[in-house]
């Protein structure tokens, strides 16, 4: 339905933020005590924590919540303190290529 | 005595932020800090599973004392993040909305961070 007072499209952006923390608050700590529990390691060990497949997709999925929800926060700082409409967009051009650039090397480092 | 006369500007070093107002900010600061740690975070485990020299690489670089200190300081920026992140998602389904209930939660977010942030250092430098 169409609503009459603007699209609403910040209650999406708002959804996609609250979502993705909660995924966060719980991948982030986990992931971390996985991590560290497993450490001192050296090369082959390092490499062997990342070797089964539900790490590198838990990752994988932890990386692009993680984008999205810093896209969400950023955009929200710049729509906040940057007036200028030029430099804003330039702004968030950068926060777009950061995270893609983040996503792509992640990708490319768990599956090579 | 007069009156202290009324900001007509943001004068941040005049403004008294209530401990609500820290945490919010901090918040900020605290995202915008995880925001930028991100790129070096995801290229330094790419070159620590490129191979031997790059593990070597980023092992020796980490153990470095500075590299330490910048790990405390997102430490503390993950941890803030993540308890006033917890507050935001308890205000937004109505709880603890309340002046006193906020101040007190905001005083816990503030000593939690700082306490995962202290235990982060003794582990790091101790």
């Amino acid at each position: 339905m169409k609503s009459s007072t603007g699209a609403h499209t910040g209650t999406g952006t708002w959804l996609v933020q609250r979502a993705t923390a909660v995924a966060l608050a719980v991948a982030l700590p986990g992931l971390t005590i996985h991590f560290l529990t497993a450490l001192p390691v050296d090369f082959a060990g390092w490499q062997t924590l990342f070797v089964p497949l539900w790490v590198r997709v838990l990752l994988l999925l932890t990386m692009t919540a993680l984008a999205l929800h810093a896209w969400v926060g950023m955009r929200d700082i710049f729509m906040d303190y940057i007036q200028p409409v030029g430099l804003r967009l330039a702004l968030y051009l950068a926060v777009i290529v950061t995270l893609a650039g983040c996503e792509i090397v992640m990708l490319m480092a768990l599956w090579k | 005595m007069k009156p202290i006369a009324r900001p007509v500007y943001l004068n941040l070093l005049r403004i008294h932020l209530p401990l609500t107002g820290w945490v919010s900010i901090l918040h900020r600061v605290s995202g915008v800090l995880l925001f930028a740690a991100l790129p070096f975070s995801v290229w330094a485990l790419s070159v620590s599973l490129s191979g031997e020299a790059g593990f070597r690489q980023m092992a020796d670089a980490a153990a470095h004392p500075l590299a330490k200190l910048v790990v405390v300081g997102l430490v503390w920026a993950f941890a803030h993040h993540l308890f006033g992140g917890l507050r935001h998602l308890a205000l937004d389904v109505h709880r603890g909305t309340g002046l006193r209930t906020a101040r007190q939660s905001s005083l816990v977010v503030i000593l939690a961070a700082g306490l995962v942030t202290l235990a982060a250092a003794w582990r790091l430098f101790a």
